[in-house]
C-alpha cells in the first residue's frame, strides 16, 4: 500500500508532463525556468520517495502501488516501485536536474521545443521505471524513442540525421520482437501485471524464445558488443543533455530490463544463455576498451567506454547470485552518475573551444585548475579507483561472477586495467602537458553554474563509494528475492568457493586459501 | 407491421439516398453558387444517418429483404466510420476547390451517393447485394476522381481507376459466378452450407478469384498498381476520402465474406490472406521509401497498413476481426488528419504544393499544423504512446493468440522498415531548415478536424474500453 497519502508516482509523472506543455507555449527564459522548476519539484518527491521507501526486512517487496484496473480496456494503469525501480528512479530525478542546468546556456534554439522534450523523457524514464503491466511498460519503453530522435536530430552535431536514424531504427527493431514475446506472454499467463508474471513458470522450451525477443530489445539499449554500434553515433551527435541522458538513464534501462523480465521470468532461459551473454560481455570489454583507445574524439571515447561498463553489468547480472546482481545495480547507477558527469566535462570545454578533438586541448590543470580537479575524480570514478562509486559495483560484480567461472571474471578484469588505460591516456592529452594554443589558454575555469552541477555529483559518486549500504539497503531484498526466484537454474560455477562451507564434504584442503 | 420493421432496419441508407436525390435536385436547379449549403446539408444528412445508427432495428442483426441484406452490429460499426469519414471529407472540400473556380455541388450529393453504397456493401449477406453496392460506390468514386476537370493529372487518375476497377470488378465477378454454379446459391449462409462438407476445385477457384477482385478494392499487394497514380492525380479531398471510407467498407466487406461466407473454407484462404498481408507490409514499405510527392507516399501507407489489416483477418478469430475493425477505426483517423495536413500545405500564392521537400522546416513556420503531422505520422509508424501502436498491437495479439506467430514476428519486423519512411517526413518537418514561405492562411474547420483527430490519436488509449467492447460486438456478430 501506498505510504503516503497521494499517488506520488503518478504525481512523479504529471510534474514533468505539465511542464512540459507549458514549455511548448512559453518564451525561451520562461521555459527554462518551468523545466527547472518540474524537475526541482520532481526531485524533491523523489527524495520523499526514498525516504517513505520501507526498507525493513518486513516490507512488502513493491511499493506506491497504484492501480486502475482496465483504465485502457487490455491493460491497467499499475504503478509500483521495489528498491532497484526506486534507485533508477532516483537516478533519473537526479540527472534530469543536472541536464537542464547543462543545457541552460549551450541551447539558445527553439528552447521552448528542447525543454518539453527532456520533460517529456523525464516521463517516460520514470514510467518505466515504475510500471507494474507489461503493454504500460512497453509504452513508456518505446515512447521514449520520439523524444531523443528530436533531441538528437534537432540539436545534434554535424551528423545529427544519420545518428537519430540509426538510434531510432536499431532500438525500434530490437523492441518490437520484445513485443511479439509479450503477447505471448499475456496470452499464456492470461495477464499483464509484471509482479504476476515475474512469479509464473512459463514452459521451459517457450522460455528460450521469449528470453532471445527480450534479449534482441534489451541487448540494443544496454548496448551489447555487437549491436552497439549506434551508441558511438548517437552519443557524438547528441548535445551534451542528450549524452548525459543517454548514458547516464536510457542504456539502464536494458539492465532493467533484464534484472525485471528476463531473469526472473525466465530463469531457465536465463541459465541456457548465461554463455551467451559472458561471450558477449568478454569481447565487448576487450574490444570496446581498445577501441577507446585510439579514439581522437572525447564523446566517442567516452561512449566505448560505457559499452565496457555496460558488459560489466551484464557479466554481474547473469552470475545469478546477490553479489553479482548488487555489482550490476551498483555499475549502472554508478556509471549513470560518472559517465554523465564525464559527458558534461567534455560539454563543459566544448562550450568554450566547440571541438570535441583531444589534440586540439592540452594543459587544462594550467588556466582550468577547478575543472582539472573535477574532471580527475570523474576520470578516477570511471576507472574504479577504491573509494568511488564505480569500485564497489565493479568489485562486486565481478566477484559475483568469479563464482561462476573464473575465466570471465578475468577477462572482464582486464577491462578494468584498459579502462585505466584509456581515461588516464585521454586526462593526460587533454589537461596535462603544456598549455601553449592560444585559445586553449583564452579558456576560463568553471561558472558558478558549472560548478553547482558538478560539485552535487562529484559528492554522490564519493557518497557510493564510501558508504555504498544507502544505495544497496533498499534493493538487497529486491534482489534477494531476485536470487531465490533463479535459485533452482542457476548454473553450476566452476570456482569452489561458491560451494557452501558447511557442507562437510568439501575438505578444508580442497578449498585452499580461500578458506579460513 | 412487419414490412415497416424492415425499413426501420435500413433506415440509414434511406435518409442517405433521399437526401442524394434532394441535393440533387438543388445541385442542379440552383447551381453551383449552392455548393457550400449542399455541403452542409449532406453533412447534416449524414450526422441524421449516423443518429439513425443508434436505432435498435438498425444493429440487432436482422435478415431483411430475403436474406439479401443484414442490418447488425458489424455493419454499423463499419458505417459510423464510414460516415464520419465521408463528413470529414464533404467538410474540407470548398477550400481545396476555391483555387479553380470553386467547388461544385455534386461534389456532396456523389459521396452520399458513395455512402449508401458502402452501407450496401458493409451489410450485404448476398453476392448480388455485394455487387449492386460495390458498383454503387465505385461509380460515384470514379467521378469524384477526375473531378477538377481542367486537370490532366485529375482526368487520367478518373480513368486510370475505372479501367483497373472494372477490371477487379470483373475478376470478381466471374469468382461469384464459379461459387455459385459449384454451389447453387449467392447467399453466404448457403455458400458456407455448401463448403462446409469439403471443398471442390471449381469453389477453390471461385474464392481465388473473388479474393483477388476484393484484394484490388482494398489495394493489397499485388493489386495495388492503381492506388498511388489514383491518389496523387485524384483532388486532395477526394483521396482523403478514398483512403478512408471506401477502404473501410471494402475491408469490411471482404472480412464478412471471408468469415461469413467462406468461413468453412478457411484453410484454403487463409493463406492467400497471409501472402497478402506480407507483400503489402513489405512492399507498401520499401517502395514507399523512395517516394517524393506526400501524396503517393501516404498511398504506400495505406498499402503498408492494409497489409497489417489483414494479419488480423488472417488470424480468422473473432478477436481478429475486432482487431480489424479498430484497426479500421484507428487507421481512418490518422490517415484523415494527414491528408488533411496535405491540404493544409500551400505556397505563398495559394497553390497547393505536395512535394515532401516543401515541408521543410514546417516546425518552425507553423508549429501547430507540424506538430500534428508529426504526431499522425509517429503514430502510422506505430510508435506508442500515439493510438495507431494501439492498432498494431491488436491485430498482432490476434495473430499470436491464433498460433500465427511467425507471421507476427515477420509483419512487425517490416513494420521498421516503414517507419524509415515516416521519419524522413517527420526529418524534413522538425530538422531541415525552412526553405519556402508557406500560406498562413488557416480554416476553422480543417483545424477543428486536425486537432480532434489528434487529440484522438493521443489520448486514444482512454476510448479502449470503449473500442474494445464496441468492436467485440461487432466481431460477434459474424460468429
Amino acid at each position: 500500500m501506498n505510504q503516503l497519502d497521494f499517488p506520488i508516482l503518478s504525481l512523479m509523472l504529471a510534474v514533468p508532463m505539465a511542464g512540459a506543455i507549458a514549455c511548448l507555449f512559453v518564451s525561451a527564459q520562461s521555459a527554462r525556468w518551468i523545466a527547472l522548476g518540474a524537475t526541482l519539484a520532481n526531485l524533491l518527491l523523489g527524495i520523499l520517495l526514498w525516504v517513505t521507501f520501507d526498507q525493513s526486512v518486513d516490507a512488502p517487496m513493491w511499493q506506491f502501488v497504484e492501480l486502475q484496473q482496465g483504465l485502457f480496456g487490455r491493460f491497467s494503469w499499475a504503478l509500483g516501485i521495489d528498491g532497484i525501480a526506486l534507485m533508477l528512479i532516483m537516478l533519473t530525478v537526479f540527472l534530469m536536474l543536472i541536464c537542464i542546468g547543462v543545457s541552460w546556456e549551450s541551447v539558445q534554439k527553439r528552447v521552448g521545443e528542447y525543454m518539453a522534450a527532456f520533460l517529456f523523457m523525464e516521463v517516460l524514464m520514470i514510467g518505466v521505471f515504475a510500471a507494474q503491466d507489461l503493454i504500460l511498460f512497453y509504452v513508456f519503453f518505446e515512447a521514449g524513442l520520439i523524444p531523443m530522435y528530436l533531441i538528437i536530430g534537432i540539436w545534434g552535431g554535424a551528423e545529427r540525421v544519420y545518428a537519430s536514424y540509426k538510434f531510432f531504427l536499431y532500438t525500434l527493431l530490437g523492441s518490437v520482437l520484445m513485443l511479439i514475446a509479450m503477447l505471448w506472454m499475456i496470452r499464456d499467463a492470461g495477464t499483464t501485471s509484471i509482479p504476476v508474471l515475474m512469479n509464473y513458470d512459463f514452459d521451459v522450451d517457450v522460455q528460450k524464445w521469449l528470453w532471445l525477443g527480450f534479449f534482441a530489445s534489451f541487448a540494443v539499449k544496454m548496448p551489447m558488443w555487437p549491436v552497439h554500434t549506434w551508441l558511438p553515433d548517437a552519443h557524438v551527435q547528441a548535445p551534451t543533455a542528450g549524452s548525459v541522458i543517454l548514458a547516464g538513464v536510457l542504456l539502464k534501462m536494458g539492465g532493467y530490463g533484464f534484472i525485471r523480465f528476463s531473469l526472473p521470468m525466465f530463469p531457465y532461459a536465463s541459465a541456457d544463455f548465461a554463455w551467451l551473454i559472458f561471450a558477449l560481455s568478454m569481447v565487448a570489454v576487450v574490444y570496446t576498451s581498445l577501441v577507446a583507445l585510439v579514439q581522437k574524439d572525447m564523446k566517442k571515447l567516452i561512449a566505448y567506454s560505457s559499452v565496457a561498463h555496460m558488459a560489466i553489468v551484464t557479466v554481474g547480472l547473469f552470475a545469478f547470485n546477490q553479489q553479482g546482481l548488487e555489482g550490476a545495480m551498483m555499475v549502472m547507477l554508478g556509471h549513470g552518475l560518472v559517465s554523465g558527469a564525464l559527458f558534461m566535462c567534455v560539454g563543459i570545454i566544448y562550450d568554450r573551444l566547440h571541438t570535441r578533438e583531444i589534440d586540439r586541448y592540452g594543459g587544462l590543470a594550467i588556466n582550468m585548475p577547478r575543472y582539472a580537479l573535477l574532471f580527475l575524480l570523474f576520470t578516477m570514478a570511471s576507472i574504479g579507483l577504491p573509494g568511488t562509486s564505480n569500485f564497489v559495483g565493479e568489485l562486486l560484480a565481478l566477484m559475483g561472477v568469479y563464482q561462476i567461472s573464473s575465466i570471465v571474471a578475468l577477462v572482464c578484469t582486464t577491462g578494468i586495467i584498459m579502462g585505466a588505460g584509456y581515461m588516464l591516456y585521454l586526462y593526460r592529452r587533454v589537461v596535462f602537458g603544456d598549455l601553449v594554443k592560444d585559445d586553449v589558454k583564452a579558456m576560463t575555469d568553471l561558472s558558478p553554474r558549472e560548478l553547482a552541477l558538478m560539485v552535487p555529483l562529484a559528492a554522490v559518486v564519493l557518497w557510493m563509494g564510501v558508504y555504498p549500504e544507502s544505495f544497496l539497503a533498499p534493493m538487497r531484498g529486491d534482489i534477494a528475492a531476485l536470487v531465490a526466484r533463479t535459485e533452482a537454474a542457476r548454473p553450476a560455477g566452476d570456482a569452489k568457493i561458491a560451494m557452501d562451507r558447511t557442507d562437510k564434504t568439501v575438505s578444508h584442503a580442497e578449498l585452499g586459501g580461500e578458506s579460513h | 407491421m412487419e414490412s415497416l420493421g424492415v425499413f426501420a432496419s435500413v433506415l440509414p441508407e434511406i435518409i442517405l439516398s433521399v437526401a442524394a436525390l434532394a441535393l440533387l435536385m438543388v445541385a442542379a436547379f440552383v447551381g453551383d453558387r449552392a455548393a457550400g449549403l449542399v455541403g452542409w446539408l449532406a453533412v447534416a444528412a449524414l450526422a441524421v444517418t449516423g443518429l439513425a445508427l443508434t436505432l435498435p432495428a438498425v444493429h440487432a442483426g436482422g435478415e431483411i429483404f430475403g436474406g439479401l441484406y443484414r442490418a447488425d452490429a458489424f455493419s454499423t460499426f463499419a458505417k459510423a466510420v464510414i460516415y464520419t469519414a465521408a463528413a470529414a471529407c464533404i467538410i474540407v472540400a470548398p477550400r481545396f476547390f476555391a483555387k479553380d473556380g470553386g467547388l461544385r455541388a455534386e461534389y456532396a450529393v456523389l459521396i452520399l451517393l458513395s455512402c449508401v453504397g458502402m452501407s450496401m456493401m458493409v451489410s450485404a449477406v448476398d453476392f448480388i447485394t455485394l455487387y449492386v453496392g460495390l458498383e454503387l460506390t465505385n461509380l460515384s468514386s470514379y467521378v469524384l476522381a477526375s473531378f477538377t476537370r481542367r486537370d490532366l493529372r485529375s482526368a487520367e487518375s478518373g480513368l486510370k481507376y475505372f479501367v483497373l476497377s472494372s477490371l477487379a470488378s470483373g475478376i470478381l465477378l466471374y469468382g461469384m459466378s464459379l461459387l455459385y454454379g459449384f454451389s447453387g446459391t449467392t447467399s453466404f449462409a448457403g455458400v458456407a452450407t455448401a463448403l462446409s462438407d469439403g471443398i471442390s476445385m471449381g469453389q477453390t477457384f471461385g474464392l481465388v478469384f473473388i479474393l483477388a477482385g476484393l484484394a484490388f478494392k482494398i489495394s493489397a499487394v499485388p493489386f495495388h498498381m492503381w492506388t498511388p497514380d489514383v491518389y496523387e492525380g485524384a483532388p486532395t479531398p477526394v483521396t482523403a476520402f478514398f483512403a478512408t471510407a471506401p477502404k473501410v467498407a471494402a475491408f469490411a466487406l471482404t472480412v464478412r465474406m471471408a468469415i461469413v461466407a467462406m468461413g468453412p473454407g478457411m484453410s484454403s484462404w487463409q493463406q492467400i490472406v497471409i501472402f497478402l498481408a506480407l507483400a503489402s507490409i513489405v512492399l507498401g514499405a520499401v517502395a514507399a521509401i523512395t517516394q517524393d510527392n506526400i501524396k503517393r507516399l501516404l498511398a504506400y501507407s495505406s498499402i503498408n497498413n492494409v497489409g497489417f489489416a489483414l494479419i488480423g483477418l488472417a488470424a480468422g478469430t473473432a478477436d481478429g476481426v475486432a482487431s480489424v475493425l479498430s484497426y479500421l477505426l484507428i487507421y481512418v483517423v490518422m490517415t484523415l488528419g494527414s491528408f488533411i495536413c496535405v491540404l493544409q500545405m500551400r505556397d505563398s500564392e495559394g497553390n497547393q504544393v505536395e512535394s515532401i521537400a516543401s515541408l521543410a522546416g514546417l516546425s518552425q513556420t507553423r508549429p501547430g499544423l507540424a506538430a500534428a503531422f508529426g504526431i499522425f505520422l509517429f503514430s502510422l509508424a506505430g510508435i506508442p504512446p500515439l493510438f495507431g501502436f494501439w492498432a498494431k498491437f491488436l491485430v498482432f495479439d490476434a495473430a499470436v493468440a491464433a498460433g500465427l506467430a511467425p507471421l507476427a514476428v515477420v509483419g512487425i519486423a517490416a513494420s521498421v522498415i516503414s517507419a524509415f519512411y515516416y521519419l524522413k517526413v517527420i526529418k524534413t518537418i522538425y530538422l531541415d531548415t525552412p526553405t519556402g514561405q508557406f500560406s498562413t492562411e488557416r480554416n476553422a474547420f480543417d483545424y477543428g478536424i486536425i486537432t480532434v483527430c489528434a487529440a484522438v490519436v493521443v489520448v486514444g488509449y482512454l476510448f479502449n474500453p470503449l473500442l474494445g467492447e464496441a468492436s467485440a460486438a461487432a466481431a460477434a456478430s459474424l460468429f
